[in-house]
């Protein structure tokens, strides 16, 4: 199994393109150019020049052997996303992205961000490339990431607090629709998810495929052989599926991703699409969505900023219904004791949004034993959510 | 077989003028309110209703769209409170049609979505996020049951895609008169009568234009070159501008009433 989706961009029945017609010419001319890069040499070799002397690729393997203590002993890797610039992995779809801007003559991008890594890698990039650059941000995101608020607005982007519905990254998504409705003449939407119409789920799963290829190749070289599991945290669904794409093909390698269960799918505060939602249409594309019997999206309720979305990309509902990969639910409770867990034992701070797939992994590696090699993919930092976590464990500041 | 609203542009056309067509979402100022706004309509001219879907993210809407979705969602409305408020409309003796993003017709069931509209004496359905290359089902079920698909093309719609489009309608064609979101706005983007000129060259339906459309003399200028104008916006603007719901609904009549003579002074 390699690539699954058809030049329609569908995964099965998931995917597609459902958006208003003002957005069809926009999207076939991304598509026809960001095909037409992946053949290209100068452009590969930009991107790669990029991603050594900008992005600090490739990242490192951190083998986690105190925090493996807690994960039934197994071997425990972490592709070190978090050391990228900016602190993430959402860096490597976005100057893949600003670079296609460029391509496009566009002069002004648009980005939506959840915890605010997506927004200040857009900011980033942007600055980089002399482009303008308008982020949008639920307002109760931009309290819960000030810090990232500020980082933006220091890279010279605006940054635009979203006031319409649940105030979080639903909604500045659907403020960002309407602003590339109304400029798409002149701006490109740099989405920072693998979800959207297509080509967005597979054009951003291009520029993130690097993690699994790299991490591949490392963990071969360390150990040997090829891990027994892949685990990743799920909202969206980015680096998930930027760590799982290259195992795919791998039928030994278990791919498991990391839904924020918020207080618990089973009380319906939660963010986990595929573990508590079904198939539906939210933002341009079929997949697996939080809604109501009238098709309504509901809410969804994480710690996390960047996993509170009420959706997933669709290639991860494909990969579900297919059974080639599996999704389990985290509690905000079990993300966080896993988020301290690994400071103290490793003296890495990981992002909340990542400390879901470290808490999976502590469950895995409990089912699967000492013999198990587990791959993670530590996919950001945690200093934006010193403020958040310094609440939760009652640290005052 | 023809339904109210393809016998509405036969008649209009008859007339040489253009329809006016009016939007609300279902459920609107409140659940009741809908169905006296609908009432307004019709006391004030109007020849054909759209009755909202309202949805949490309806990324096509502006802000006073967006804000009527929400006091209707506050409420409660789902798809029993459209397809009442449709009936009111259809009850009342004019062509009305549900407009509606796609996730709540797959939600409903595709088929006895377009049932439904049947059944309340509806002609059909507007999809805005609908894309042709996504209407598999939909085009079955409408040709099935026999309702108006209505599709939105925009000014950035190429030449080559028009044609594809717009032979997937039936009812007529929604034009959207500019690359934006639904709202008022001072003036008519002058893109419309090109896009509406462009579309006639590939269909003989009837063409209705939206977005921005508040005035009467802003109808009367697009009747002048399309067989439809669309009114929302300006609509929900009037009742949540006005201070209790009799003066609001006073005020739709009549701006109802001046767009009913702006879409028959155009030519």
């Amino acid at each position: 199994m390699t690539t699954v989706d058809d030049l329609a961009g569908h995964f099965g029945p998931y995917g597609g393109r459902f958006v208003p017609e003002a957005l069809i010419g926009a999207l076939e001319e991304l598509d026809a150019i960001r095909i037409k890069a992946q053949t290209d040499p100068t452009f590969l070799a930009e991107l790669a020049e990029l991603h050594r002397t900008y992005t600090g690729r490739p990242s490192i393997i951190t083998e986690a052997k105190r925090f493996a203590e807690h994960a039934g002993g197994a071997r425990i890797l972490l592709k070190r996303e978090d050391l990228n610039h900016t602190g993430s992995h959402k860096i490597n779809n976005v100057l893949g992205q600003a670079l296609l801007t460029k391509r496009m003559g566009k002069k002004r991008i648009i980005a939506e961000t959840g915890a605010g890594q997506h927004g200040v890698a857009s900011a980033t990039a942007a600055a980089l490339m002399g482009l303008e650059c308008v982020v949008y941000m639920g307002e109760e995101d931009t309290k819960r990431q000030s810090l990232n608020v500020a980082r933006m607005k220091l890279l010279g982007a605006e940054v635009v607090p979203v006031m319409s519905g649940s105030r979080t990254l639903k909604d500045a998504i659907n403020e960002a629709m309407r602003d590339w409705v109304t400029n798409v003449e002149t701006t490109h939407y740099l989405l920072g998810t693998v979800a959207g119409p297509h080509p967005f789920p597979s054009m951003v799963r291009d520029f993130h495929k690097i993690i699994g290829e790299e991490s591949r190749e490392q963990v071969l070289a360390l150990t040997g052989r090829l891990p027994d599991a892949v685990l990743a945290c799920v909202g969206g669904g980015s680096n998930a599926i930027g760590i799982f794409h290259r195992f795919i093909s791998d039928p030994s390698v278990r791919l498991i991703g990391l839904e924020a269960a918020g207080d618990g799918v089973e009380t319906g505060r939660h963010a986990a699409s595929i573990s508590g939602g079904s198939p539906g249409v939210l933002h341009g594309n079929r997949t697996y969505v939080l809604q109501d019997a009238n098709g309504q999206t509901i809410e969804s309720h994480s710690i996390s900023a960047g996993l509170d979305y009420p959706g997933v990309g669709p290639e991860h509902a494909y990969l579900h219904d297919i059974g080639r990969a599996e999704y389990r639910g985290i509690t905000d409770a079990q993300a966080m004791h896993a988020f301290a867990l690994l400071s103290k034992t490793e003296g890495i701070i990981p992002a909340i949004e990542t400390a879901h797939a470290l808490a999976g992994a502590m469950q895995v590696g409990n089912e699967l034993g000492k013999d198990a090699i587990i791959l993670i993919n530590l996919s950001g930092r945690g200093d934006k959510d010193v403020q958040t976590a310094a609440q939760y464990f009652g640290i005052p500041l | 077989m023809t339904t109210p609203l393809d016998d509405l542009f036969v008649k209009t056309r008859a007339e040489n003028r253009a329809a006016l067509i009016a939007y609300i979402p279902a459920g609107f100022p409140s659940i009741e309110g809908c169905k006296k706004v609908i009432q307004a309509f019709v006391d004030g001219g109007v020849d054909a209703i759209e009755i909202g879907f309202p949805y949490s993210d309806p990324v096509m809407d502006g802000p006073t769209i967006q804000a009527a979705a929400d006091q209707s969602l506050a409420q409660g409305t789902g798809a029993k409170e459209v397809f009442e408020a449709l009936k009111v409309a259809t009850d009342a003796g004019v062509a009305a049609v549900v407009m509606t993003y796609w996730n709540p017709i797959e939600k409903y069931g595709v088929e006895k979505f377009a049932q439904s509209i049947s059944d309340n004496g509806g002609s059909g359905v507007i999809t805005p996020d609908l894309t042709i290359e996504e209407s598999a089902s939909w085009k079955e079920a409408v040709e099935k049951i026999g309702i108006n698909p209505i599709y939105v093309v925009a000014p950035s719609t190429t030449d080559s895609r028009l044609p594809q489009v717009t032979s997937r309608c039936s009812g007529f064609v929604y034009a959207a008169s500019l690359m934006g979101v639904t709202g008022t706005r001072t003036s008519v983007s002058s893109g419309a009568p090109d896009l509406v000129a462009r579309i006639r060259t590939t269909t003989k339906l009837p063409i209705a234009v939206g977005l921005g459309v508040s005035t009467r003399e802003q109808a009367k200028g697009v009747a002048g070159y399309a067989d439809g104008v669309i009114v929302g916006s300006a609509f929900i603007k009037a009742i949540l501008d006005a201070p209790d719901e009799a003066t609001g609904l006073t005020a739709v009549k009549e701006l109802a009433s001046q767009l009913a003579l702006g879409v028959r002074e155009g030519r």
